[in-house]
């Protein structure tokens, strides 16, 4: 006997008859919901199909009411942990909520603005890519271009740094670009993704006019920070203070409730900048981090590769012995960026031998840039420059603030 | 009162905490802190969450009712899980096999496959905002009276410091909760129940002890009334009484009902805002707030005061509903003129209203919205008092006497625990799980064979200490005397001012000591206690009482004797036990009386 989920069913076990309903297969068994609300799991020749209404339809969601007073907001969801929800197919969590399940279940989102809800993708962020980054900012772009006063995306948190930074470069924006997540799910009364969203709302409303990621700011659901998207990285598997700003503070900060936003001196605000698009990428980009006793001959799997960002030891190292690999990469027309695992700080490889090795084999330094960020902007700098030398002045220009100050050209 | 007649049900649900290791989801140990020392705090918000099936549990969106920020204290002893800021641990195999074990005391039957559910909790008691709860097994037997229906392993919540601050070292703690069938008929059967399966809990040995590690929730209907859960009955010993008042409730909100609807009564859920009649009062409550509302109750006036149970009256019972807005009470017209508002102002109040001799006013102060949102609550009470007894959610008060918590529950607060892999429980393991001994069958083997009383029998079996004793009479120690020196010396000297803790070895150690002959048994007191003060035994002992060999005794009792020549021949055999008490002077607790009364024998034989 097969059913399907919500079917009534009888389960008779343990000398009891049981009244459910069939959930899902478990290997030879059955999970049925008893009338206490429990999932059990028994025999699946323990369960027969029963008389009865199945259960009821749920009610028809209520149009949305939206204050046209108030600013337009654009919610652009592309699934994760803020979007999720039970699936019975694998019994994990998985992504299924759209944006206006999102204004459904935060009700306190339409006193803020109005919204424009739409969903180019829902995945789970491992499982983005460049090309999907290159969708989401045509998307944010034509909502700005639309009218839209600020924009909400919502992201699975794992990757949301490369998305977010992504963004950051392939557009210009006069409005607030905010990217959220949660890590906590939304079906937990204890979900980081209410304050997380109200807060970000905020934040779209607000004078900021760069792209941000909004999370707590700490472990208390009563603040979310406000990070530079070239600067941001999730720093714990799963904490609600997952992301941190790194070698900088936070361009801002919204409390919560209270919904008060405070921009930095330095936070790009609304209107600084014209709406521009650049949204070209070259995806043939690596990015390896380098560690003791490293076979060199793993350089070789980035053969062909337009760009190679190598998250180095300390200022920007590379055991000696991979020198002479980097070189053929270069030679072959890769171009190599090096950055530091240390995160914070600037890579110089002026210092140690090993660092000017690596300068004459062509390593560009990549400053104070994350490892992630200058990936993506690797990605971008390839598909945008004029030539190889425009490549090596724009990954040591600050663009969007990935790095501290312009790096002084040196020959 | 004749309960079977009264159509009196009632089933019991026993939450007791496991004595593992380990918590039930992380690996933080099971040990509870005091509030003082938390390092940390973490404030957070709880929102209602639907269930998987759509719905949102009634009793949940009521305490939600409020925007609550919710601070909880951490300690060095609780990790990230406890403050739900890392996914669970898989769940902990020894706190199952402990649930398994009981249930197959009770013959029951275990789930093939244990699966958690998150049973959502927004009262702020869960930092999760749900308790993670999975049924083991199924329909067991208690007697042959009664049935239970399930067994379920489940987190503990946290431990309330104060209103909205909560301690998270209790959270986690592994509890079995057993639920019976609703097979009991009188009070005292729900006392006996209830003793039987805590007796049965602890002949495990492997639950905690003390207050707050045991909690009963009673679920008590009569004929016509309705369900009611009254949760956290902590001591054993007022459960019948929790159960008698309940039907005493009952039956006054049935009477209560039967009057209204003879009297013709009417909730028409109109309010006034009354704020100007109480412009000059003298009321402590009322001059502060901002906002009077009040509303008619048409032919409830003296029903609202009515006592229904010891120290609560129907307007109680609105009151309680009307705090889940925040407010701090209510007053209604049964009981005024009093605190402080005058017979002038309920003469007006009324007067305003247009409410007559038989009608009741209830009034609340505060903000205009909690004042809005209470009269609401009141209001939908006082129409349910139409219906006799609503199903409710209660806590136990006091005495005995109970409080309205929140609507029953319903399924929706169930939910999968999508971060906690399903674990199967085969039937070999199940089979291969030992069943210890019943405490009652314990008290009888101890009195039959080792030939203790009754009473010290049930205290041994009963005490905190027995796994010391059977390991005493295991290592050759006897019984009596292993049962004696735990519930008596060892009590003393671990109660005495400046003890510390005395290990099971040391005790062990004095008790082989005294069968070894290097001891006296009168001296065990002392020597626990000189352990208690951080001695070894050998030291305590040599301390204390170092050991008096036979032929130091035989030399002392010489020349005891010796100088008493005279009167021991003049007294015979009589002599015996003054002179004997003048030996035990010296020698008490260094040798044991036996041998003093044997040398001593041989001594008055030898010069008589």
């Amino acid at each position: 006997m097969t059913f399907t989920n919500t079917d009534p069913v009888t389960v008779s076990f343990a000398g009891l008859e049981m009244e459910g309903i069939y959930i899902s297969a478990s290997g030879d068994n059955a999970v049925v919901k008893l009338k206490s609300g429990y999932n059990i799991c028994v025999p699946e020749t323990a369960v027969t199909a029963r008389e009865g209404t199945p259960a009821p339809e749920k009610p028809s969601a209520q149009p949305l009411a939206q204050n046209e007073k108030l600013p337009l907001l654009s919610i652009i969801s592309t699934g994760g942990t803020i979007a999720s929800t039970v699936d019975y197919r694998t019994g994990a969590v998985s992504s299924k909520f759209t944006a206006e399940d999102i204004l459904r279940s935060i009700p306190e989102l339409a006193g803020i603005a109005r919204y424009h809800t739409l969903q180019p993708f829902n995945i789970l962020s491992e499982n983005m890519n460049p090309a999907m980054w290159q969708e989401l900012a045509r998307t944010i772009y034509d909502e700005i271009k639309d009218g839209a006063q600020g924009i909400i995306v919502t992201h699975g948190t794992d990757t949301m740094l490369y998305s977010a930074a992504a963004v950051s470069f392939m557009l210009d924006t006069p409005v607030p670009v905010i990217f959220v997540g949660a890590q906590r799910s939304a079906d937990r009364p204890s979900s980081d993704n209410a304050v997380n969203a109200i807060c970000s709302a905020q934040a779209g409303v607000s004078d900021l006019g760069e792209v941000v990621v909004c999370m707590h700011a700490t472990s208390n659901d009563t603040a979310c920070s406000l990070h530079r998207a070239t600067r941001v990285r999730k720093n714990h598997t799963s904490c609600r203070d997952a992301f941190q700003s790194i070698g900088r503070s936070p361009v801002g900060t919204v409390t919560y409730p209270d919904g008060k936003v405070v921009l930095a001196d330095d936070a790009v605000k609304r209107d600084d900048v014209r709406l521009s698009l650049l949204d070209e990428l070259e995806p043939a980009c690596g990015l390896l981090t380098y560690y003791p006793g490293m076979n060199p001959s793993v350089l070789d799997a980035f053969k062909g590769y337009k760009g190679l960002v190598i998250a180095g030891t300390g200022l920007g190292h590379t055991g000696t012995d991979c020198i002479e690999k980097i070189a053929d990469l270069v030679a072959a027309g890769t171009t190599v960026v090096m950055t530091s695992q240390c995160m914070a700080g600037s890579v110089c490889d002026r210092v140690y031998e090993t660092g000017r090795y690596l300068l004459d084999a062509g390593v560009i330094e990549g400053g104070s840039m994350l490892p992630e960020v200058a990936l993506v902007k690797l990605m971008w700098v390839l598909a945008n420059a004029k030539d190889a030398a425009d490549v090596k002045r724009l990954m040591q220009k600050n663009l969007k603030g990935e790095l501290d100050v312009d790096i002084r050209g040196e020959n | 009162m004749d309960y079977k007649a009264l159509g009196l049900k009632a089933g019991i649900e026993i939450h007791q905490q496991l004595n593992t290791k380990e918590k039930l989801f992380c690996h933080s140990p099971t040990v509870i802190r005091d509030s003082d020392e938390h390092y940390d705090v973490v404030q957070r918000y709880l929102r209602v969450a639907a269930s998987e099936m759509g719905d949102v549990d009634r009793a949940a969106q009521e305490e939600t009712m409020q925007h609550r920020l919710f601070t909880y204290y951490t300690y060095d002893t609780t990790g990230l899980v406890e403050i739900d800021e890392e996914p669970p641990a898989p769940l902990n195999r020894e706190a199952l096999d402990i649930v398994l074990t009981i249930a197959k005391m009770f013959d029951m039957t275990p789930l093939p496959e244990i699966h958690t559910m998150r049973k959502m909790i927004v009262d702020g008691s869960a930092t999760s905002g749900f308790q993670r709860t999975a049924l083991v097994a199924l329909n067991g037997k208690i007697a042959d009276t009664c049935r239970i229906e399930t067994v379920a392993v489940e987190e503990e919540a946290c431990q309330r410091v104060k209103d909205t601050i909560f301690s998270v070292d209790r959270l986690g703690i592994p509890l079995i909760e057993i639920t019976t069938a609703p097979c009991m008929k009188t009070p005292e059967e729900v006392h006996d129940v209830a003793q039987y399966i805590g007796m049965t809990l602890r002949s495990t040995g492997r639950v905690k002890r003390g207050l707050g590690t045991i909690r009963q929730d009673v679920n008590v209907s009569i004929a016509d009334g309705a369900r009611v859960e009254i949760k956290g009955v902590q001591e054993l010993d007022l459960i019948a009484e929790v159960v008698r008042r309940e039907v005493q409730r009952q039956l006054s909100l049935l009477a209560i009902r039967d009057e209204l609807i003879a009297r013709n009564a009417l909730v028409n859920g109109e309010v006034y805002d009354v704020t100007k009649v109480f412009a000059e009062t003298q009321s402590n409550v009322l001059k502060k707030a901002k906002c009077i509302l009040g509303t008619v109750l048409h032919g409830f006036a003296g029903l609202v005061g009515t006592e229904i149970q010891p120290g609560r009256r129907l307007g109680s019972e609105m009151s309680d509903y009307a705090k889940k807005c925040g407010v701090g009470g209510l007053f209604h017209t049964d009981e005024l003129p009093a605190y402080g508002v005058t017979a002038e102002e309920v003469h007006i109040l009324k007067e305003t209203l247009g409410a007559g001799e038989q009608d009741a006013v209830i009034i609340v102060a505060a903000t205009e919205q909690k004042c809005r949102c209470a009269m609401q609550m009141i209001i939908r009470r006082a129409k349910m008092a139409f219906d006799g007894v609503p199903e409710e959610t209660r806590k136990m008060l006091e005495g005995g006497s109970t409080a309205y918590m929140r609507p029953l529950p319903g399924a929706a607060r169930m939910y999968p625990e999508t971060d906690v892999l399903p674990v199967p429980v085969t039937a070999e393991h199940f089979a291969g799980i030992e069943m210890p001994e019943l405490l009652t069958d314990k008290v009888k083997r101890f009195a039959t064979e080792y030939g203790m009383d009754d009473g010290m029998a049930r205290q041994m079996a009963y005490s905190e200490q027995l796994p010391l004793f059977e390991r005493a009479v295991a290592e050759g120690i006897r019984p009596v005397f292993a049962a004696r020196t735990i519930l008596a010396s060892l009590k003393e000297a671990s109660r005495a001012e400046g003890a510390g803790i005395i290990s099971d070895d040391a005790v062990i150690g004095v008790m082989k000591a005294v069968e070894a002959g290097n001891a006296a048994k009168e001296a065990v007191l002392d020597i626990l206690s000189a352990c208690a003060k951080g001695l070894s035994v050998k030291d305590a002992i040599a301390k204390v009482a170092p050991a008096f060999s036979r032929e130091e005794l035989q030399e002392l009792v010489r020349g005891i004797v010796s100088e008493r020549v005279d009167f021991i021949k003049s007294r015979g055999k009589a002599a015996l036990g003054p002179v004997m008490g003048v030996v035990m002077k010296e020698v008490r607790g260094r040798i044991d009386g036996k041998v003093v009364s044997e040398v001593l024998n041989d001594e008055l034989n030898r010069i008589m």
